[in-house]
């Protein structure tokens, strides 16, 4: 951090010093990785989790729907990350199990196993920008931040509510990807993610994400109790409530695949 | 007082006239404040029932505001790689037209396919790059036979495809966001047509609606004004061959609109469809008031008065007419005001406010004016018209006994056609079929679908409710009740979505095209689709956040109003008999515009019926006079209900904006009467003369002005009727047809029934004082 402090002195005085856009932008680009990097290296080592969610859908006339979902996520190296969703509520899906097993670059693997039908199906898209469970997140807004995922570049440093921030553009990689850019804040003392704004394929803002009452788990990890996500086209919004995060489970590669999807309660 | 006007006028012009300018200038400064409002939405009041429903719906779903690319492959056939590539260009492109939320065509059709226990969920053409002439039968075959695509997006033959985009107008500023829209739309489609030239693209939706509303007005106001003034000019020239005359005219009219325009924009007005015909209507009544100043004025001088006193006397028995003309036209026109349409009441506002400030203009600027331009006495002789008006006097004495009757069964048998008129109010209609909307409109319907749309929103109470396969069943039921109308060209509805999820869960057997039996089976199965769509694709159109409504949307052929309410009405219906647990709600911008000529109808009859009684009361009271203030009612009320019988043969449809056609000729065709009665009963009370003498001295003291100041106002409203903007255009001829039917029915059916009714009356002289003021107004237009 003490190095990134550094570059980031020294990049401000080039900036000063030497003013021209070409040695700008390159700078802006590598800093704006930099910090993610150093937001990705902190968090890293979680192993796994295991975590409840609640998601509170709101419409433009405040009307309400309730979601609740059991995540168990592990952390898998050089890739995006293994995760499981149970979801409990509405009653009509409850036992539904979603695996997924993200990749830095392409498809996803996503099963989706239907209680119903008792049948595990797997879902072949590219698509991961469609809405979640009906809210305001999508799928890509959810899944593992990975770095390969985005191109960066760093915008300036601004005062935020925990502190001072840094402001990268991110964009994503994905030509599938529902938006053109996402302009980030995170916190200069622990690299979390405060604030998102997400633009859309004409580069209007689309939603702002912010997260709320962070904690400390395993002297380690920073995770947030509360999400909000406002679309600013249509009015809607979702709150997503974290409870019960717990790291270090034990859990494995084999409690992530198509038969502990089948029996996941 | 009135003396002290004309005296001020005639002795101060100067004056008169630089303060005229300094109120005028700086009243018209507040047209700065006016703007022209594209939006449909203005034709409907706040508390309009079927504008507060539709914004209920809109909230709880998504926006249903649109543009729509119509393509139409100069092949025939859309199926094509080079068509398909085309068409998956212009889709990714639209993404960029400004609050879009979703582009729907069939290149970006989300397609499922069911391989085992694989869901595949893609693009119809994914990669335009690789396709070849041998995937073309398969993506027609799947195009041409889903549900949500046939006849919607893409015809049956697969001869017309349509790039539909939604959008989500954020409302905050209008009058920007609808051309900003509109420019980017005709950008693409510049750089379409030069990309991809084996194509012919059209433009509709409700944007581009919108877009020709204000595009539509501002062309009629280039082009309609300046062909108003031609004539105007023309018309002046022609009858009164004086410059000066004319040219303080044109300034009285000038005045008038720019003080108008100007009122209006400091009071918080703007402008609209209907309300930009506003200046078109000032500029044609204010030359009357002129006119009958005028023809005072030349006859005075042409007997050797000199200008001032000519002046003077021209104004003195001008005064009393042109106020009494511009009062009942005010409130002809303030009449609009009952209606349900704010645009309306807007222009009978404009107008009410044009007309008494023409009336100002007319006897203080015109006569100031008048005294510092030069004028020579015209050489015209008015008594060449007079011998005419006389031996058409002598016509209808002589045949009194055969016109009453006869013209009275012709008004009859015509009037009786008017309940024949079908209400209607198609928006599309608004525009003639030279306003690109327009035709692109038709041409859609003719090839595709129409541009009505009936929304049903279906609310089953319960969170979660919509996967109840009591409720499925239902909508499955409705939707395809509304399929088999012959009037429906595309239903969408969550119960097609289902049947095909059910299919592809069953691997792709036909079999299993059916709704899922249990209420888990259709909840998980939306689940598994909706994690499975891209970024605008999902389905919040279609369910509410709690999954406890749904709404489909009904496409039909462009219907009448009537037809339209009956589908809705029917629609009820079907929930009453089968669903009648569910609540319902059913809304459209379609709806609207077919309820909105319904209610102002209802409540226009309320607002003539209100001008009527005053104007009939002013009337007797102008006339001194109950029962000419009773027979006065005829001729009043006579023309209108012939225009629209008459209205019957020449279109048939009545609307939002004929509606208020017969308040507003109300004001307007009282002038025709109140001038002929009371030169009538001026020679009955004044000098003695019996009905038939009383009849020729009308006609020969107002006979020319009547027919002078018919043909200006049948001229102005013909120019409106030219309007592109068909709502204009038909408000402007059946108000020229009802105009020149009034003055028809002052010459030939008034007469005979005042020389019957006062034939067998002996007369009694009435007092000097009334004979003194009926004087006033019975020279008012004696020339």
């Amino acid at each position: 951090m003490k190095i990134t402090k550094l570059a980031t002195t020294l990049l401000a005085a080039s900036i000063l010093t030497i003013s021209t856009a070409t040695v700008f932008a390159q700078s802006a680009q590598e800093q704006g990785l930099a910090i993610s990097q150093e937001s990705i290296a902190r968090d890293n080592g979680w192993v796994d989790m295991l975590a409840s969610m609640t998601m509170v859908l709101r419409n433009k006339q405040g009307q309400e729907s309730i979601r609740e979902i059991r995540m168990k996520t592990l952390e898998v190296a050089g890739d995006g990350d293994k995760s499981l969703s149970i979801f409990d509520k509405p009653r009509d899906v409850k036992g539904t199990a979603f695996l997924s097993f993200s990749h830095n670059v392409g498809a996803d693997d996503q099963w989706l196993y239907l209680p119903a039908l008792k049948r595990v199906k797997r879902i072949a898209s590219r698509n991961k920008s469609g809405p979640f469970m009906g809210s305001e997140f999508s799928f890509e807004d959810l899944a593992s931040f990975e770095i390969e995922k985005y191109q960066y570049k760093f915008i300036e440093e601004q005062p935020c509510d925990l502190g001072e921030c840094f402001v990268v553009e991110q964009y994503p990689t994905d030509k599938y990807s529902g938006y053109t850019r996402r302009l980030v804040w995170i916190d200069k003392a622990e690299y979390r993610m405060i604030k998102v704004e997400f633009y859309d394929r004409k580069n209007s803002l689309l939603k702002t994400l912010t997260s709320h009452d962070y904690k400390q788990y395993n002297g380690k990890f920073w995770r947030p109790s509360l999400m909000k996500m406002v679309n600013h086209q249509n009015q809607k919004s979702t709150d997503l409530k974290w409870e019960n995060y717990r790291f270090g489970n034990g859990l494995s590669a084999a409690d992530f695949n198509k038969n502990t999807l089948k029996r996941a309660r | 007082m009135r003396e002290r006007i004309y005296n001020f006028a005639l002795n101060r012009p100067w004056l008169v006239l630089l303060l005229a300018i300094v109120l005028v200038f700086g009243t018209a400064y507040g047209a700065k404040n006016l703007v022209f409002k594209g939006d449909y939405k203005v034709f409907f009041s706040d508390e309009n029932p079927q504008l507060l429903d539709f914004e209920a719906m809109q909230e709880i779903y998504a926006k249903s505001d649109n543009a729509v690319f119509i393509l139409d492959p100069k092949n025939g056939d859309v199926f094509t790689p080079e068509n398909l590539t085309a068409i998956h260009w212009l889709t990714t492109e639209s993404w960029q037209i400004p609050y879009s939320t979703r582009v729907d065509s069939i290149a970006n059709f989300q397609h499922t396919i069911a391989e085992g226990d694989d869901l595949i969920v893609e693009d119809l053409v994914l990669d335009p790059q690789v396709l070849t002439d041998a995937d073309m039968p398969r993506i027609k075959q799947i195009a041409t036979n889903d549900l949500l695509l046939l006849n919607k997006v893409v015809s049956a033959t697969g001869h017309i495809t349509i790039v539909n985009i939604t959008l989500q107008l954020p409302g905050l500023d209008p009058i920007s966001e609808i051309p900003e829209v509109a420019d980017k739309v005709r950008k693409i489609q510049a750089e379409f047509e030069a990309k991809f030239p084996n194509f012919n693209v059209q433009l509709t939706g409700m944007v581009m609606m919108n877009t020709a509303f204000s595009e539509t007005s501002i062309s009629d106001s280039s082009t309609l004004v300046p062909a108003m003034f031609g004539i105007v000019l023309l018309t002046m020239m022609l009858l009164l061959r004086s410059f000066s005359g004319t040219f303080a005219t044109l300034v009285v009219i000038i005045f008038s609109i720019a003080g108008t325009m100007g009122a209006v924009g400091w009071m918080g007005f703007y402008l609209t469809g209907p309300s930009v015909s506003a200046p078109t209507m000032i500029m044609t009544l204010a030359v009357a008031d002129c006119i009958h100043i005028l023809t005072s004025y030349y006859y005075e001088m042409r007997q050797g008065k000199p200008k001032k006193d000519a002046l003077l006397y021209s104004l003195q028995v001008n005064f009393k007419p042109i106020l009494l003309t511009s009062v009942t036209t005010a409130i002809g026109f303030l009449s609009m005001n009952f209606s349900d349409s704010p645009p309306f009441r807007d222009l009978g506002n404009m107008v009410a406010i044009g007309v008494m400030l023409a009336f100002v203009f007319a006897i203080t600027v015109f006569p100031a004016l008048l005294m510092v331009l030069p004028v020579k006495a015209s050489k015209v002789t008015p008594n060449d018209h007079n011998g005419m008006m006389e031996k058409f006097a002598e016509f209808v004495i002589a045949k009194r006994k055969i016109l009453l009757p006869g013209t009275a069964v012709i008004i009859v048998i015509i009037a009786s056609f008017l309940p024949q008129n079908k209400l209607d109010d198609n928006f599309v209609e608004y525009f003639d079929t030279t306003v690109p909307f327009r035709s692109a409109t038709d041409f859609m319907e003719a090839n595709l679908s129409g541009l009505s749309l009936i929304e049903v929103s279906i609310d089953s109470k319960v969170s979660s409710g919509i996967n109840d396969p009591k409720f499925l069943k239902t909508v499955g039921d409705f939707s395809d009740w509304l399929r088999a109308m012959p009037e429906t060209d595309h239903v969408s509805t969550i119960s097609d979505v289902l049947k095909r999820l059910n299919r592809n869960m069953h691997g792709d057997d036909d079999e299993y095209y059916r709704l899922p039996e249990e209420r888990e089976l259709s909840a998980q199965y939306l689940l598994l689709y909706e994690m499975s769509l891209p970024y605008g694709l999902d389905l919040n159109n279609q369910l509410n956040v709690d999954k406890s409504s749904t709404r489909v949307v009904g496409t039909f052929k462009n219907l009448s109003s009537s037809q339209q309410i009956t589908i809705e009405t029917n629609m009820y219906a079907w929930f009453a008999a089968n669903a009648p647990d569910y609540k319902v709600n059913i809304a459209s911008p379609t709806l609207m515009f077919a309820h909105i000529g319904q209610r102002n109808i209802n409540s226009m009859l309320i607002g003539t019926t209100v001008a009527l009684i005053l104007i009939s009361l002013l009337l007797a009271f102008a006339l001194r006079s109950v029962r000419y203030g009773f027979i006065s009612l005829l001729p009043n009320l006579i023309p209108a209900s012939i225009g629209f019988g008459l209205w019957y043969f020449m279109d048939g449809q009545v609307g939002l904006a004929l509606s208020v056609v017969a308040g507003m000729t109300l004001g307007i065709v009282v002038d025709d009467t109140v001038h002929f009665l009371s030169k009538y009963k001026h020679a009955i009370d004044h000098y003695g003369k019996s009905s038939e003498e009383a009849v020729k001295y009308a006609f020969s003291s107002v006979g020319r002005a009547l027919w002078i100041t018919t043909l200006v106002l049948v001229a102005g409203f013909m120019v409106l009727a030219q309007s592109s903007f068909k709502l204009n255009g038909d408000m402007g001829l059946l108000t020229a047809v009802t105009i020149a039917v009034a003055l028809i029915v002052d010459f030939l059916f008034l007469p005979p029934l005042l020389m019957m009714l006062d034939g067998k009356k002996t007369t009694n002289p009435t007092s000097v004082e009334e004979q003194t003021e009926n004087l006033n107004i019975a020279k008012g237009t004696a020339e």
